[in-house]
């Protein structure tokens, strides 16, 4: 593979050790896949109990969108690993422990205040991290990234207009706003911390700044907004070191929903 | 030995034309904007489509339609999607944007450029971003006081 974007097979393999830039690569796609597939798959239970019309429409769409940014990125990780796993395969066929999102993404969706903080401290992360993975050196991401980021400017617009509205409306909105901020906080900056294999990804300009740069850049934007809301500061990331592991019961339940169908008939195709 | 009939590109593309977004009827794959590239070689076609959004629903549907559609030119087509260029929505022509109209649904322009695709008013308002599809946003008309949809500018 070159670093000009080949698309040869990332003959990765998870277990190895080192830093290969293979194995960062597919660590990165997975961890981003699985973000958008686990926050896609969460919020999708809005649909059809969104608080307003227009809203339910909203966040189900909202949840579509990452589901397929998610079966894009398990594909171009069923492409460059070279075994017989496809997009399904990756997405659903892993136990709970499996997984790579961040620890953020393992709060329950709550209440709409928690659903909506949740969203906003993703969708700004999230957005950072593609700008930083925007000039990658892996041609399938570069190009996916670059279709990615003219979608994801309508979630940053949709997370904007809310989190306005719950924190000016005051009462109990705001506090509701302000008690999921608290329980997420710590995990906010879970996205963006550092993957096994940064080195790597950095070298070889698979991304284009380190995540500390990233999660730098987020916090400076986000604080604009939080003090323009009277918002308190996002606290420092808890246990950087295990962002992405160790999940909890919250997530074991989702897993097991979103594996129910697979796994009532395994081999079907549906 | 069994020969096979030339077949141009030009020709595929002219089948392509008659291939319509299966939620919009009235607009074809190629005034659209979502072919990407028509190759032809001795034993097989290569079209390569652009998804509008990562997540169309629509995408497996429109490969079968294509595939359909060129069926009896002598060779197999395969069809495939690609990111390789990001489909805009500057990328429908001037027949893709009169069939979106035709269909009811606004062509897409920046949200203070929408005119109501029924009576061409341009007292509308925007309902929300979000609508039914996800290329699409909702609108309001105060001039005939019609709701409609306009498509997302991308």
């Amino acid at each position: 593979m070159t670093d000009d974007g080949g698309t040869e097979p990332l003959a990765m393999d998870f277990e190895g050790a080192g830093d290969g830039r293979e194995r960062a690569l597919a660590l990165l796609l997975l961890s981003m896949a699985d973000d958008e597939f686990v926050i896609g798959f969460s919020d999708s239970e809005w649909t059809g109990i969104g608080p307003i019309l227009e809203e339910d429409v909203a966040i189900s769409s909202l949840a579509q969108d990452e589901l397929g940014h998610a079966q894009a990125l398990y594909g171009l990780l069923a492409d460059g690993v070279a075994d017989d796993r496809d997009a399904d395969t990756w997405a659903y066929d892993r136990p709970p422990e499996g997984y790579l999102h961040a620890r953020l993404l393992d709060h329950h969706r709550g209440d709409w205040a928690a659903t909506i903080a949740r969203r906003y401290l993703y969708d700004t992360a999230d957005s950072t991290r593609l700008e930083a993975v925007a000039g990658t050196s892996y041609q399938p991401l570069r190009e996916l990234v670059a279709k990615i980021r003219r979608e994801e400017r309508y979630h940053l617009m949709h997370v904007q207009t809310w989190i306005e509205r719950l924190a000016d409306a005051g009462g109990e909105s705001r506090a509701r706003l302000i008690a999921a901020l608290t329980t997420m906080g710590p995990d906010a900056g879970t996205v963006l911390a550092p993957l096994p294999g940064e080195t790597a990804l950095v070298r070889h300009g698979l991304v284009t700044e380190p995540f500390q740069t990233m999660d730098e850049r987020w916090r400076d934007g986000v604080g604009v907004t939080f003090r323009r809301l009277g918002l308190a500061e996002l606290p420092a990331t808890a246990d950087p070191a295990s962002a992405r592991s160790g999940h909890s019961n919250a997530f074991r339940a989702l897993h097991a929903e979103f594996t129910m169908v697979r796994l009532s008939e395994v081999g079907a195709t549906w | 030995m069994v020969m096979t009939a030339p077949v141009s590109p030009a020709s595929v593309r002219a089948r392509l034309a008659t291939v319509h977004d299966p939620e919009i009827p009235t607009v074809s794959i190629v005034d659209l904007g979502l072919v990407h590239d028509v190759r032809v070689s001795d034993d097989r076609i290569s079209v390569e489509l652009l998804p509008t959004f990562v997540a169309c629903p629509a995408l497996e549907v429109i490969r079968s339609t294509v595939v359909d559609a060129l069926v009896g030119l002598g060779r197999p087509a395969d069809v495939t999607f690609t990111f390789a260029v990001p489909w805009t929505t500057e990328r429908l022509n001037d027949a893709g944007r009169a069939g979106l109209r035709a269909a009811g649904i606004a062509p897409p322009s920046e949200p203070a450029d929408v005119r109501c695709p029924y009576c061409a008013s341009a007292s509308v308002a925007m309902d929300s971003v979000f609508g039914p599809a996800l290329c699409r946003s909702l609108f309001y008309c105060r001039g005939c006081r019609q709701p409609f949809e306009a498509f997302k500018p991308i």
